[in-house]
């Protein structure tokens, strides 16, 4: 595979032309309400090209990430990038879904291998993994030529952009991006990158991936607490929050509430604001996937930083 | 070997309650092996038994349980012992529980629980290496079975959950995948690592499998 040639979306034609281009994140919950994802689709609207919805993160048991994806483009006109994960399904699940994808308008698929279902609030479940990310793309691209796995034929097969994920803190990295390469070889048109903030891991990552020729957006998180970024330091794999922004975030933990709140923010902005010039200035990223679930207010402000 | 693990006590009690007499049947070969079902434990389990009022009829260690044939001779050697028993609780993996089943019409009661096909690195330090998948790829992955050994059976890679060679799901564990990466780049093999395998034929583990020669 290699460079998009064909395009079927905003973001495909965001990444084909080279221009920066922002990914947001959307999280279903678990409830059958849609308000708070349609408001959240709402915020993000004009400040992403398009927004990933979630498909049971860390194994938590949510909406399916489908139907949510289908209605933050009807209506909050954000395009969708549907998240599928080979965790909760088998290929023929896998297929149903895709077809169906493909008649609600869903025009970006993430494959993903999906976090293992003993990480999540229902960890009795059995773990399916039919197939691994790697086969998920080859399935969807074969899906798109008209044939499911087996070789049977589909009527009016749907057309994708395919984007894989990275984990540019990966150690070693080299197996990492040998997989990566197999998911791109397959099909995968574009990559999303697991949360960085060394920009040393992204610079490294950035070059290990060079030779692929597709796209690839980093992933940021801005940090809404001290006790997040603990979190995350400690319980994400592959993510490093380096020890200058925990002791930051450390000193403004113990402030009243609203100066908590607003003093996090001019972190996050003054941050990120020399970062993403950095990451713009002097590496080959074709722009960011920002998760700030439940903090999408700030994206607004750090899109911003670099226009 | 098939690795075993001894039932509790509470539930031991609970199935044989039922029944006033009993025969225990141990294994010779992979239950002595985990030390679940070998001599000195069957000894052990008619001690049980005695001790919460039942009475044994009879005990065998039986070489190879899985076997139908030697089953039937032996079960029929206990004479009886078999004959006046109203179950026989095996000490064996499930294949010999099942097959002692079809050896005797008698109630047959497992004793230990059935873990996984595994390696013994010492007695009592059993590790699973193989899900005998019908489809076996340790060719193409320095000897090491990702099917078994990577939490996703993944056949392309590692997973974004790999941190520091570990695996995501109990992080003491190695990942198969950066295990069968280092023993191919050793052997020379990287090829091997870098090869898009397709997703895997599960209609020939369909149903029970069965060999029969013709």
């Amino acid at each position: 595979m290699g460079p998009i040639t064909e395009v079927y979306s905003k973001l495909g034609e965001s990444l084909k032309s080279g221009k920066w281009t922002w990914t947001g994140e959307i999280e279903p919950e678990k409830t059958t309400n849609l308000e708070e994802v349609i408001h959240t689709a709402k915020i993000l609207a004009g400040h992403v090209v398009a927004a990933n919805v979630t498909d049971n993160p860390q194994s938590f048991g949510c909406m399916n990430s489908l139907v949510p994806s289908y209605l933050i483009q009807k209506e909050a006109g954000l395009e969708a990038i549907w998240q599928v994960t080979c965790r909760d399904r088998n290929r023929l699940g896998l297929l149903s879904d895709i077809l169906a994808a493909g008649n609600l308008g869903i025009k970006n698929i993430l494959a993903l291998t999906g976090d293992h279902t003993t990480s999540g609030d229902n960890p009795q479940s059995m773990p399916v993994f039919d197939l691994d990310s790697a086969q998920l793309v080859y399935m969807i691209k074969k899906i798109m030529a008209g044939h499911d796995l087996a070789g049977n034929e589909i009527e009016n097969p749907p057309k994708f952009h395919i984007g894989v994920a990275g984990a540019p803190g990966a150690e070693p990295l080299e197996p990492e991006i040998l997989k990566i390469e197999r998911k791109i070889k397959v099909g995968g048109e574009f990559i999303q990158t697991q949360v960085v903030y060394d920009m040393e891991i992204a610079k490294r990552f950035l070059d290990a991936v060079k030779h692929l020729k597709v796209p690839t957006l980093i992933g940021i998180c801005p940090l809404k607490s001290y006790k997040m970024a603990k979190w995350m330091d400690e319980f994400c794999p592959g993510i490093f929050v380096p020890p200058e922004i925990l002791e930051d975030l450390k000193k403004i933990q113990d402030a009243p509430k609203e100066e908590r709140r607003q003093k996090t923010d001019e972190w996050n902005l003054n941050f990120f604001e020399g970062w993403l010039k950095e990451l713009k200035k002097t590496t080959s990223a074709a722009g960011c996937h920002i998760m700030a679930v439940g903090f999408e207010y700030i994206v607004a402000d750090i899109v911003k930083l670099i226009k | 070997m098939i690795i075993t693990k001894a039932k509790s006590d509470e539930e031991i009690k609970e199935v044989i309650q039922p029944f006033k007499k009993l025969v225990v049947v141990g294994c010779g070969t992979c239950a002595t092996l985990c030390q679940t079902g070998g001599d000195e434990q069957v000894k052990a389990m008619v001690q049980k038994l005695t001790d919460w009022g039942k009475e044994v009829t009879g005990s065998i260690v039986i070489e190879n349980p899985c076997d139908l044939r030697i089953d039937k001779r032996d079960l029929k050697r206990l004479g009886d012992a078999m004959a006046n028993a109203d179950a026989v609780i095996v000490m064996s993996c499930g294949v010999g529980v099942q097959t002692i089943s079809q050896a005797s019409d008698k109630i047959t009661l497992a004793a230990l629980d059935t873990v996984f096909i595994g390696e013994v690195e010492r007695i009592g330090q059993f590790y699973e290496m193989c899900r005998a998948c019908g489809d076996c790829i340790l060719n193409e992955t320095g000897g090491i079975c990702p099917i078994t050994r990577c939490a996703k059976h993944l056949l392309n890679g590692p997973c974004g959950g790999m941190n520091k060679e570990k695996c995501e799901v109990g992080t003491d564990k190695d990942c198969a995948w950066v295990l069968i990466w280092k023993r191919l780049k050793e052997q020379g093999r990287e090829e091997l690592f870098t090869k898009f395998r397709e997703p895997r034929d599960y209609s020939i583990k369909a149903g029970p499998a069965e060999i029969i020669w013709k």
